[in-house]
């Protein structure tokens, strides 16, 4: 009996493993091997040693990343929270509009947000309408921090909303009943009760932030180079793949680095919520 | 435009005249190519495709000769290159750039063309023959020509150009575009600094990449295909680009101007070549010699805008841009050179000093002098220390995983005092 569901198990399993090995182990391995070889497949450490002057690249891109992460989660967790609040059927029409915007390109919406921002841009000859002298808004840094919140907000959104909305309300009145004023019930309850979904929206917004080549180049005018910037040219441009493999792996571990500081977040908090 | 409509019908006559002349390969060999098929991998819109009355060259080339034709495109020879060498895709034609076409030779990818098939190749002029990219006429056929030159907004720039040291002017910061491939950008350093393009002394490339450092005190932008919304918006004052392309722009913004800068500018040929994989070659050669049909070279030059290496398209009354002295300038008023390969060691070179403008931030900007007060803007230089912008950064992360570990702490704290409890 325990043989067959465990043979069950592993063939309800197969397609998935099959997938991940195609597709996730083999070129992981693909990628540590570049690494340390060089064009000629020799062993070598140069291409890790060369990493060094990238280090304000790497610095910039996590900068960036923690900043539009902070943004979001500023921008979702109300969201979420309000959209929970809501009837179901409300609840499935806002779902919906925060979704709406994935339906198209990721590389048009960014492209989009170029004629918004340009000084000759919508943006700015509507606020000519008024008198107001343009702002210089493309091809700063806070555009490129602006690209990354639009494009990644939805995944820091669901995530939130999903706990949000499964969350037990009887806490709440709890709470409630124990005397907690607004703040305290959202400070002690529902804050610690969603934590999941905070965590892993944090999660979702930061890697790809972190990591993301194309927003810089179109909004940051290629002024920002971000590390994603950087691995795409030695793969493009430059047909370095020793080297732009050993830059995307330094930036898997500094994301495994940075998730697990985040999993210290969420691991005890069981313990908390009660 | 007319002409595209004449040159359709035009094209549609040859399509059912017999093709049995010229030819070495017998009739019957090129009737037992029907149903096979033919990989073409080109530009993107680099190919007349039909719309606006055009010809549909690939249609007509099906019609024709019963072969079908995959087409795909790629951005720039860069990717073209990487894809074919990643493997695991097959063309038989590819129409790269002079010096990515010279190391495809070079790198033995691309295979000896059979002139006989290609009849057409006489309506090449000797000056796009025996050029240093392919110097015997073995490997490829010119498909287009041009020059890279400025563009310059005249509702924002009062004086004509006539150098490119208008992309270094401190009165246009914020609103000069700058090329966002190494190739490109370098080589308008060089022509300021009057070296040769495919020069492989390292020490030049290395000036050459101080120069564009110094560029970022005006913070250029630096674009790709982006060059056309933005040029067109009249969103910059000056944009270095390919004379076929301003002509495109202009359409949309009449304000715009052009100028050759009298340090010289690049020339390029983008030439159709055969891989060395290819399994149809003979239709391959077809295909080239297809483009060459007078017909076709002219609906193909009057979609892609660019200069035609064609006797029979250049010397067409009809043709739009015919005498158009921006596509077709009179030899001689200025310098021109060509892109050849160059060295690996020096393709490395070039990729880390491009790297360098790109992560590169010129003194004055940031704040990051109030928190480490010196004017070592000089670091900047070297990759290898620590800029002030990444200073800058660096403090910040700290600044934010010290907050992040007293939370850590605070909580655990906070959970043993309650245990306590």
């Amino acid at each position: 009996m325990n043989s067959r569901s465990s043979l069950r198990t592993k063939l309800i399993a197969s397609p998935y493993i099959v997938w991940s090995v195609l597709f996730i182990v083999a070129p992981l391995i693909f990628v540590v091997y570049y690494s340390f070889t060089d064009a000629s497949g020799a062993f070598t450490f140069e291409n890790i040693e060369a990493l060094g002057k990238y280090t304000p690249t790497f610095l910039r891109s996590i900068w960036f990343g923690i900043e539009a992460t902070i943004i979001c989660l500023i921008i979702a967790f109300p969201l979420a929270y309000i959209i929970s609040q809501k009837t179901e059927k409300v609840q499935r029409t806002l779902v919906m509009l925060v979704m709406l915007p994935m339906w198209m390109s990721f590389l048009i919406r960014t492209y989009s947000w170029m004629a918004l921002l340009q000084d000759t841009g919508i943006i700015n000859s509507f606020l000519g309408k008024f008198g107001i002298d343009p702002i210089h808004m493309i091809n700063t840094e806070g555009a490129v921090i602006l690209g990354m919140v639009y494009n990644f907000l939805p995944y820091m959104i669901m995530p939130i909303y999903s706990v949000m909305a499964k969350l037990d309300h009887s806490m709440v009145e709890a709470c409630q009943d124990l005397g907690g004023n607004r703040l305290t019930v959202i400070r002690k309850c529902i804050i610690p009760m969603s934590m999941p979904g905070i965590v892993s929206g944090i999660t979702m917004v930061f890697v790809p932030s972190v990591s993301t080549f194309y927003i810089s180049q179109k909004l940051g005018g290629g002024s920002f180079d971000l590390i994603g910037d950087v691995i795409e040219r030695q793969f493009q441009q430059s047909y370095n793949y020793n080297l732009g493999a050993s830059l995307s792996l330094v930036l898997m571990v500094l994301i495994l680095i940075c998730m697990a500081v985040m999993n210290r977040f969420s691991g005890d908090e069981e313990g908390m919520v009660i | 435009m007319k002409n595209r409509i004449v040159s359709a019908l035009l094209a549609l006559i040859i399509a059912f005249v017999p093709c049995a002349f010229a030819f070495a390969a017998e009739q019957s060999e090129i009737d037992a190519l029907k149903g096979t098929t033919l990989y073409v991998y080109n530009w993107g819109e680099y190919i007349s495709d039909g719309v606006d009355d055009s010809l549909n060259v690939n249609a007509a080339f099906e019609e024709k000769y019963g072969i079908n034709v995959v087409y795909e495109t790629y951005d720039n020879n860069e990717v073209m290159y990487s894809k074919l060498k990643g493997g695991g895709v097959s063309y038989d034609i590819v129409i790269p750039s002079d010096y990515m076409i010279q190391r495809m030779i070079t790198e033995d990818m691309l295979q000896p063309l059979d002139f006989s098939n290609i009849p057409n190749y006489k309506y090449i002029p000797e000056k796009y023959k025996n050029l240093a990219h392919d110097p015997e006429n073995i490997y490829s056929v010119p498909y287009t020509v041009g020059m890279v030159g400025l563009i310059y907004n005249t509702a924002m720039v009062e004086e004509a150009p006539t150098s490119w040291t208008s992309l270094w002017d401190e009165n246009y910061s914020n609103s000069i575009l700058m090329f966002n491939n190494p190739r490109d950008a370098f080589a308008i350093a060089q022509s300021i600094l009057g070296m040769d393009y495919n020069n492989e002394s390292p020490a030049s490339w290395r000036i050459a990449a101080e120069l564009l450092k110094e560029q970022k005190n005006i913070s250029p932008a630096y674009v790709n295909d982006e060059v056309f919304l933005k040029m067109e918006a009249g969103e910059a004052a000056f944009a270095p680009y390919y004379a076929g392309d301003f002509l495109s722009m202009q359409e949309n913004n009449p304000d715009l101007a052009f100028v050759y800068p009298e340090e010289g500018v690049n020339f390029f040929v983008d030439g159709a070549c055969i891989l060395k994989g290819s399994k149809n070659k003979l239709a391959a050669e077809l295909y080239i010699n297809f483009l060459l049909e007078p017909e076709v070279a002219l609906a193909n030059a009057e979609y892609i805008c660019y200069a035609s290496p064609h006797t029979e398209v250049y010397s067409n009354p009809e043709y739009s841009y015919y005498e158009n002295d921006i596509l077709y300038p009179a030899d001689g008023q200025f310098k021109t050179q060509l892109f050849l390969n160059l060295k690996p060691e020096i393709l490395a070179l070039m990729s880390t000093l491009w790297d360098d403008v790109k992560n590169h931030v010129p003194s004055g900007t940031g704040n990051s002098a109030l928190f480490f007060g010196g004017d070592d803007a000089d670091v900047a230089d070297d990759g290898e220390k620590m800029t002030p912008e990444a200073q800058k950064y660096a403090l910040y992360i700290g600044i934010f995983a010290l907050i992040c570990i007293a939370y850590i702490v605070f909580r655990y704290a906070r959970k043993k005092y309650r245990e306590n409890i």
